[in-house]
């Protein structure tokens, strides 16, 4: 009876020693992970999205040889149409999750736990506010599009497996898959893609919905959109101009026109363009003010009561 | 050592002063009560000292101001603002492994042996617990946690006299030692009594009383009078007077028990007693000087 005593007694010990010298990223990490716990949508969505469509995918394989005995007299560049549309569609269906998720979750993020006044216990816990809305930050600008690039390239894989499969049983060349479809090429190409237009171009709008979350007292999402929309309104009817309405577009879409040329698509010959996207001025001004956002938001979680 | 000094604190909300001048001085090793009825500043003042909200004056907490310096401070305090706090989504064993991650003073394995003690299952959701049990796995939390200063906000309200009794036992037998200190506000002074080591009434963001229980006991005498010496006994100038069961029962303030003795039965009143007999002398002496 003793003997295990002692034993937790050390190992209480031991915990207590390594536990007092904590590493300053520690609470950051364990933030993250609480949000996780809370907001279940944010991989669940996705993995959702990715399932119904793998599904699809399956139901439609028998249909495979087919296509690929109609297209082998065609062009190279269109062979690739019939396999990679899927892929893109794919692809696609996941940024839009991605970003609905991440507005909703922005929303709610700092809203939410004045709401229920969990933010009393939450503020228990010797961690500051900006690291808490820091680990908010992350949810959209790190974990969202992580996700997004990680289920893309695990479910293309897939698919690139289960294709060649039914393509061998059928007895056509398998080879051409893997080569005309560049794998890696094309998880690269998408790793841009999010890290450029979702992460870095697209983060004043999660930051500045993380603002709104953690001013306003009730109904975020109209906080969030009313204005902007009004003001876009208002302009349009007094002056009969659309310049923040372009400006807003620009906010939203100037990133994709950045990053690379050609075709939007990085998959379909566009050429990157890293150099023209990181000396836009926009971009630049855009992470200012999603700095700014973030700091108020800290500011104001120290100041709001729940409500 | 004192933990927290207060001097001239005061919070408005627009023209209502929520806390007007508080003077207060908690040591090291007390166990103090703070009791006041609704609306009196407790909750401002304990959300003051734990830099939750913004306050003129000054305020020291283990030698930090707390609005600025809440992240160092939640190392060594640990608080109950309120009773249901604790996230309602969250499992008890998430909580668990939250709490372990961020502290560096939480003890897990003491929150578990706390837990272990009690009907709380591990996997549940705090949603699915009653109001009791999440008092109980909030108070094992903050047990857990080797802080030096203890603050707990009407951590009782809304529990049934059996988890309320259970709280307060737990939190001396299995938490207070001498070098702990702690501040509780509530209601329910007579469950209390016996746990203080100070008590200190506030009223309308004043602090009206504030003595330890030592104090309070050779301060305060009760007289249950016989009927025959009444005027005798109202000639001393009580501080309160109320009848029970046809009997008067009188409250002295610095009076000589011995003078007082032949007049009936002396006893020690208990703090619910003194607590009404000092708000109602509140409220005479506010309702005759004129606004």
């Amino acid at each position: 009876m003793s003997e295990p005593n002692a034993l937790s007694q050390s190992s209480v010990s031991s915990q207590l020693a390594t536990s007092s010298i904590l590493a300053p990223t520690r609470p950051f990490y364990w933030s993250v992970r609480r949000e996780l716990w809370e907001y279940r949508s944010v991989y669940l969505a996705p993995l959702i999205a990715t399932a119904v469509f793998l599904l699809g995918f399956l139901v439609s394989m028998p249909m495979l040889p087919h296509h690929r005995h109609g297209l082998s007299a065609s062009p190279a560049t269109q062979q690739l149409q019939p396999f990679l549309r899927p892929y893109e569609v794919l692809e696609g269906l996941l940024m839009v999750v991605g970003m609905i998720v991440g507005v909703v979750y922005c929303l709610d993020a700092l809203h939410g736990e004045r709401r229920d006044r969990s933010i009393l216990f939450w503020k228990s816990m010797p961690v500051s506010d900006l690291a808490t809305v820091l680990s908010k930050a992350a949810i959209p600008l790190v974990v969202l599009p992580a996700i997004v690039v990680g289920l893309s390239i695990v479910t293309h894989f897939v698919m690139l497996l289960v294709s060649s499969f039914v393509l061998a049983g059928s007895g056509l060349p398998v080879a051409p898959l893997w080569s005309e479809v560049s794998f890696v090429h094309n998880s690269f190409g998408l790793f841009y893609h999010l890290l450029t237009v979702h992460v870095l171009w697209h983060a004043p709008f999660y930051c500045w919905f993380l603002l709104i979350s953690a001013w306003t007292r009730r109904a975020p999402f109209l906080w969030a959109f009313l204005p902007p929309i009004t003001i876009a309104i208002l302009e349009k009817a007094i002056f009969n101009t659309e310049h923040f309405w372009n400006y807003l577009m620009y906010r939203l879409a100037g990133g994709m026109e950045a990053m690379s040329t050609g075709a939007h698509s990085t998959l379909l010959g566009g050429h990157l363009t890293p150099l023209r996207f990181f000396s836009t001025p926009g971009l630049w001004g855009g992470l200012l003010f999603a700095a700014a956002c973030l700091y108020a938001a800290a500011r104001l979680r120290h100041y709001r009561d729940p409500i | 050592m004192s933990l927290i000094e207060a001097h001239a604190l005061r919070k408005s909300y627009g023209s209502f002063a929520a806390l007007d001048g508080i003077n207060l001085t908690v040591d090291e090793g007390r166990i103090v009560g703070l009791i006041g009825p609704n609306g009196a500043g407790k909750t401002t003042a304990l959300n003051a000292i734990l830099g939750l909200t913004s306050y003129q004056g000054n305020l020291r907490v283990l030698g930090c101001d707390p609005w600025n310096s809440r992240k160092q401070l939640m190392r060594d305090v640990a608080f109950i603002a309120d009773v249901a706090v604790l996230p309602r989504w969250i499992r008890v064993v998430e909580l668990l492994e939250f709490v372990a991650g961020v502290h560096p003073r939480f003890d897990r394995s003491k929150a578990e042996r706390f837990l272990a003690k009690t009907t709380v299952g591990k996997h549940s959701k705090v949603r699915e617990l009653s109001k009791g049990m999440v008092a109980q796995l909030h108070l094992a939390l903050v047990m857990a946690v080797d802080a030096r200063l203890l603050v707990l906000d009407e951590p009782t309200l809304g529990l049934d006299i059996l988890y309320r009794k259970q709280f307060y036992d737990s939190l001396l037998n299995d938490y207070f030692d001498r070098s702990r200190t702690i501040l509780v506000s509530t209601h329910q002074v007579d469950e209390i009594q016996d746990v203080l080591t100070d008590v200190i009434f506030i009223d309308r963001g004043r602090i009206v009383l504030s003595c330890s229980m030592e104090q309070f006991e050779s301060r305060y005498t009760e007289l249950l009078v016989r009927p025959e010496q009444l005027d005798a006994a109202r000639a001393l100038k009580p501080i309160h007077e109320r009848a029970v069961l046809g009997r008067s029962i009188l409250l002295f303030q610095e009076a000589d028990r011995q003078h007082l003795a032949p007049l009936g039965e002396i006893r020690t009143p208990n703090v619910a007693d003194l607590f009404v007999a000092v708000m109602s002398q509140q409220n005479r002496t506010t309702q005759g000087v004129p606004q």
